[in-house]
């Protein structure tokens, strides 16, 4: 069967979505990002990127493919190598073998990406679907096109050091998917989304994490005279909510897609209602990405108070959401 | 977010790409919808990228101002190269910089992935 390259929202959602569906299984990204229960939230502060924190709105990468995997039964077969050559070698024999491979890239090194939006992220997974001379077809769930990639590029992509270091893992079905029982399935991924927003022990995770990251951002002004440091870390809050993977307004408002299709494949018509309050917070979260970046370009005065403020109020709007989405799902008639 | 509200503000930073959004239709259905990017996205991704170019420049050494155009900082390059951070710290240094062996730049070059000629000067 010929691949079919679908645009996609997410790279690890979307990368999932086209390979199940080249298996034969329709899955929509939304779909497959809400069943592997991937929306979340983390401020990780002991982690740092050029001296910024790590900040996340979705479960660690790996995440969707592994819980697709589980709820699915794909019988998915991820390896890692120790040599270049060796994983270079691997994926040729699948890819001559006739497979569709998915592989975790560092996405500094890929040479399709526009140049200002390659940083040493080492979680981005594309798939590949076939070789031509030195060249990899390449469909890149981000990329609106199929792209080509040469395999010096490749081969670096896959190798890079670092955190997450890919070690040139790679994943390929090893069954035809048979689709299971999509709604005790999504029942069990909603339960999963509302307990590590809403009860994860520790306070950097969920709904706590977005207060905890509220509090350093109210913290920033008592530095003062030091704005173009405070004024970094604002932007690299937004720069991570929106330009890293699709951001944090982005991941809400696939999880809303996720429970409108979820309400028409099941009829369960109360998933709607959340979809549509679900919006309305992807819509605060980009409010406030909005005012972040005003403060940084100097159109309106520089106030960490007022965006930590905002942070608190997402805070409580998405505690009462998952609260809400937790009695939903218990009030599913079986 | 409406699909009329979709930001499609021609965002250098995206040099032509499109980013796949979910947005609501007229029918309350969500969908994917193209973007051609978001100023604010544009601001926050400027702004990151400005302060590694003005990293290089305030660089003291060659490996330094490599380290920052590949975007990497001491922790990066010392897992990409495989040397302890204090060690690239200390090679970060101009005189030590100067008397790095061959060897050592070849690894440095080989993370950066650059050639060995292109480390030995800021260019």
């Amino acid at each position: 069967m010929r691949f079919q390259h679908q645009h996609a929202s997410h790279c690890e959602s979307g990368v999932m979505s086209s390979l199940l569906r080249h298996h034969g299984l329709a899955l929509s990204e939304p779909m497959a990002f809400g069943l592997a229960a991937a929306l979340a939230f983390a401020y990780l502060p002991f982690i740092r990127i050029n001296g910024l924190p790590l900040i996340a709105y979705r479960m660690p990468p790996g995440t969707i493919v592994r819980a697709l995997d589980r709820g699915l039964g794909l019988g998915v077969r991820f390896e890692t190598f120790r040599s270049p050559e060796a994983g270079m070698a691997r994926l040729d024999a699948l890819l001559d073998d006739g497979k569709v491979v998915g592989l975790q890239t560092s996405i500094y090194w890929l040479p399709y990406i526009p140049p200002d939006l390659r940083f040493h992220f080492n979680a981005h997974n594309l798939l590949v679907y076939g070789r031509e001379g030195g060249e990899y077809l390449v469909s890149d769930p981000v990329a609106e096109m199929p792209v080509r990639c040469a395999r010096p590029d490749l081969e670096k992509a896959r190798f890079a050091k670092g955190v997450l270091a890919p070690k040139g893992r790679l994943y390929y079905l090893t069954r035809q998917p048979a689709g299971g029982d999509m709604a005790s399935l999504a029942r069990r991924a909603l339960a999963r989304t509302a307990r590590v927003m809403l009860h994860t022990p520790l306070p950097l995770v969920g709904v706590r994490g977005i207060r905890w990251l509220a509090h350093a951002v109210e913290r920033l002004c008592r530095r003062a005279g030091d704005d173009a440091r405070a004024k970094l870390y604002v932007g690299h809050i937004v720069r991570m909510q929106e330009e890293i993977g699709t951001g944090g307004a982005g991941f809400r408002f696939m999880y809303a897609a996720f429970l409108q299709e979820l309400a028409a494949a099941t009829g369960y018509g109360a998933l709607d209602t959340l979809a549509a309050r679900l919006v309305e917070i992807g819509d605060e979260w980009q409010q406030f990405a909005f005012s972040a970046a005003k403060m940084i370009k100097r159109r309106i005065p520089f106030e960490p108070r007022a965006l930590g403020a905002r942070l608190r109020d997402l805070a409580a709007r998405e505690q009462s959401f998952f609260h809400e989405l937790n009695r939903t799902r218990l009030a599913w008639p079986a | 977010m409406r699909e009329r509200d979709v930001p499609q503000e021609g965002n250098a930073t995206l040099a032509g790409h499109r980013k796949a959004l979910y947005a609501v239709g007229e029918d309350g259905r969500l969908r994917i919808v193209p973007s051609r990017g978001w100023e604010v996205e544009e601001v926050v991704t400027r702004q990151a990228v400005e302060d590694l170019e003005r990293r290089a420049r305030e660089a003291r050494s060659p490996l330094e101002y490599h380290m920052y155009r590949a975007r990497m900082d001491v922790s990066m390059l010392a897992a990409a190269a495989g040397i302890w951070r204090w060690r690239v710290r200390w090679h970060l240094r101009p005189q030590v910089f100067a008397r790095l062996p061959a060897r050592l730049r070849r690894r440095y070059a080989e993370a950066l992935g650059i050639s060995v000629e292109a480390l030995a000067s800021v260019a």
